[in-house]
């Protein structure tokens, strides 16, 4: 069968990014160590140009290429241009902290990108062998970029634990993948979908894939029970790295349980909402209490990030177009909180010291206020208070909960919210009312970073008193 | 003739010894390495059963796919095997505590 370079077109933002990351990888290798910052702007080029090609190609009809193993559709046009901006921010934050470290290498740029095109696969496949190629291309990259640091004890154990439990989740979602083949003969959703809704439930085979690949959801999103790898590697690996792991592969986690359970398994939602309810609540529940008793910022807003995993699947779980397009909303905003977070902890770092503990944050506000209130800001936006957009996230959630008559189980998420509001006030509490420690230099960033600090931390504001916006977008999504 | 269900439950069985193995394992992460390659055969056996009995070939394929993939994740899991040895002169699981989670 001839191949038709129109193909081609609908995955040039792919295309972009991958030429980026071999330019990259070629040009480090002739630049001198005073040159570098080439490759940092070319990376943002690149990135740029991804983002100005995902709109270009964007709009307009579903499209499905490539033999039916790529689609570009309302879904990815969006969720590509989330990944590839928190992306960007992810590297603009990350080389204030790589410079003072001397681990400003091309390597970051290369592995980064790559993870980020691995994002983008994932969101636009359309059978699961390019989901798992995806996947498999983000995590092995992002297994690397743990272990980056090479001196470093920590960041070498933490990669080892995420490398076999990441192996371990793709493994059983590999498995599952293969019962579901067997049962529906087809690896591409449609299809898949098809045979699905004409068997039901009576496929043994079928029960036991799903039950498989949910588990395999459940680790790349890190949700409890699969919850054990994500403490442990925010706390070891590089800030930096924390930052472009902890922040769009939620996107990209998100679209994998969706083109997975939505465009191949929707005929069978009941199925699938069970199991999905126990992972809601037990990460709703474990998240908020033990990030409570965190004194390492960096253990904490993992916790919290098992917290946040619990209310964006309650969203996936409703199984509305509504649910979905609220879980999305929440993914969005979720990684571009997680991004200006960790943002901040790689502002407050400097040479020989990273800002790790709870007290680091201490009288933020009195070294440079106009960062405290951005942390003050996105931690808001975490806890969920009005008007940021961490409220319109879970207020949207909720409702969709509500309106699938699981009441109690949005009474269980907004107790636990409650919770967990606690730990992001005392964060708040340390930045404003706190002392600082004695003798620390004033904070000295660039313009770029307080510009793009500036952006994530208003945008949390914004988006929440205007949400309109991007909660359109969402919601056309699945309409 | 064997049935498909034997390929099935003999690809089940591997699969278990080797999720099994990953966490009754406490003394050597190489052991841990083998033990992800082996749950990835299973997987492929599994591809390739359905494959012949449905009559199609998209389970060959995706099986030659894994594979390549499998090749990537063990040179990057001996990369961080590497890693660690040099920082710890250990590659015990045990010893893998400094982070608790």
């Amino acid at each position: 069968m001839p191949f038709d370079a129109a193909n081609l077109i609908t995955v040039l933002p792919e295309i972009a990014i991958l030429i980026t990351a071999a330019a990259v990888l070629i040009l480090d290798l002739y630049l001198k160590d005073k040159d570098r910052d080439i490759i940092h702007t070319l990376t943002l080029i690149g990135l740029l140009v991804a983002i100005g090609l995902t709109g270009a190609v964007g709009g307009g009809e579903r499209q499905v290429v490539f033999d039916g193993n790529v689609v570009r559709d309302a879904m990815s046009d969006l969720l590509r241009g989330a990944i590839l901006i928190v992306s960007l921010f992810g590297f603009v934050y990350a080389r204030p902290w790589l410079k003072d470290r001397g681990l400003f290498v091309g390597e970051f740029y290369v592995l980064g990108l790559f993870a980020v095109l691995g994002m983008l696969i994932m969101v636009s496949s359309n059978s699961f062998l390019t989901l798992y190629l995806g996947l498999e291309l983000q995590a092995l990259s992002l297994y690397a970029l743990v272990a980056f640091d090479r001196d470093s004890n920590k960041g070498a154990e933490a990669a080892m634990k995420y490398f076999v439990l990441g192996a371990l989740g793709s493994g059983m979602l590999l498995y599952g993948v293969s019962m579901i083949y067997g049962a529906t003969g087809s690896v591409e959703f449609g299809p898949v979908a098809q045979a699905v809704a004409e068997q039901g439930m009576d496929n043994t085979v079928l029960v036991f894939g799903i039950v498989f690949l949910v588990v395999g959801i459940g680790f790349k999103f890190g949700a409890v029970p699969f919850h054990m790898w994500v403490p442990d590697i925010y706390e070891g690996a590089p800030t930096p790295v924390v930052l472009l792991l902890g922040s769009a592969p939620k996107i990209a986690a998100f679209a994998l349980a969706v083109r997975m359970l939505v465009d191949g398994l929707a005929a069978i939602h009941a199925d699938w909402q069970g199991m999905l309810v126990i992972l809601a609540v037990l990460s709703m529940g474990l998240g908020n209490l033990v990030a409570i008793a965190q004194t390492n910022i960096k253990r904490m807003l993992a916790y919290s990030t098992i917290s946040h995993v619990g209310f964006l699947l309650l969203g996936l779980l409703a199984g509305s177009a509504q649910g979905y397009a609220a879980a999305m909303f929440y993914a969005i905003v979720y990684a571009a909180m997680a991004a200006g977070a960790f943002g901040i902890l790689l502002i407050l770092s400097r040479r020989g010291f990273d800002a790790e503990q709870l007290d680091d944050l201490k009288g933020l506000n009195e070294r440079d206020s106009w960062y405290a209130a951005m942390m003050a800001l996105l931690m808001f936006s975490m806890a969920g208070v009005p008007p940021t957009v961490g409220f319109m996230a879970k207020l949207l959630v909720l409702e969709a909960v509500v309106r699938i008559d699981l009441v109690w189980l949005a009474v269980v998420a907004v107790i636990f919210s409650i919770i967990g509001a606690f730990y992001y006030l005392r964060v708040v509490k340390l930045i404003y009312f706190d002392k600082p420690v004695e003798g620390l230099p004033r904070l000295s960033t660039s313009g770029g970073v307080r510009f793009a600090m500036t952006l994530n931390g208003l945008s949390m504001l914004a988006l929440g008193v205007f949400p309109a916006g991007l909660l359109g977008l969402c919601q056309n999504v699945f309409a | 003739m064997i049935a498909l269900s034997d390929y099935l439950i003999l690809a089940a069985m591997i699969f278990i010894l080797a999720v099994a193995g990953i966490f009754l394992n406490r003394k050597n992460l190489i052991l841990i390495l083998m033990c992800i390659e082996l749950m990835l055969l299973a997987v492929n056996m599994n591809f390739v059963a359905f494959s012949h009995f449905l009559g199609d070939m998209t389970g060959q394929v995706f099986v030659f796919f894994i594979l390549t993939v499998a090749a990537a994740e063990a040179a990057i899991g001996l990369a961080i095997l590497v890693v660690l040895f040099r920082n710890r002169r250990t590659i015990k699981v045990e010893d893998l505590n400094s982070l608790k989670g």
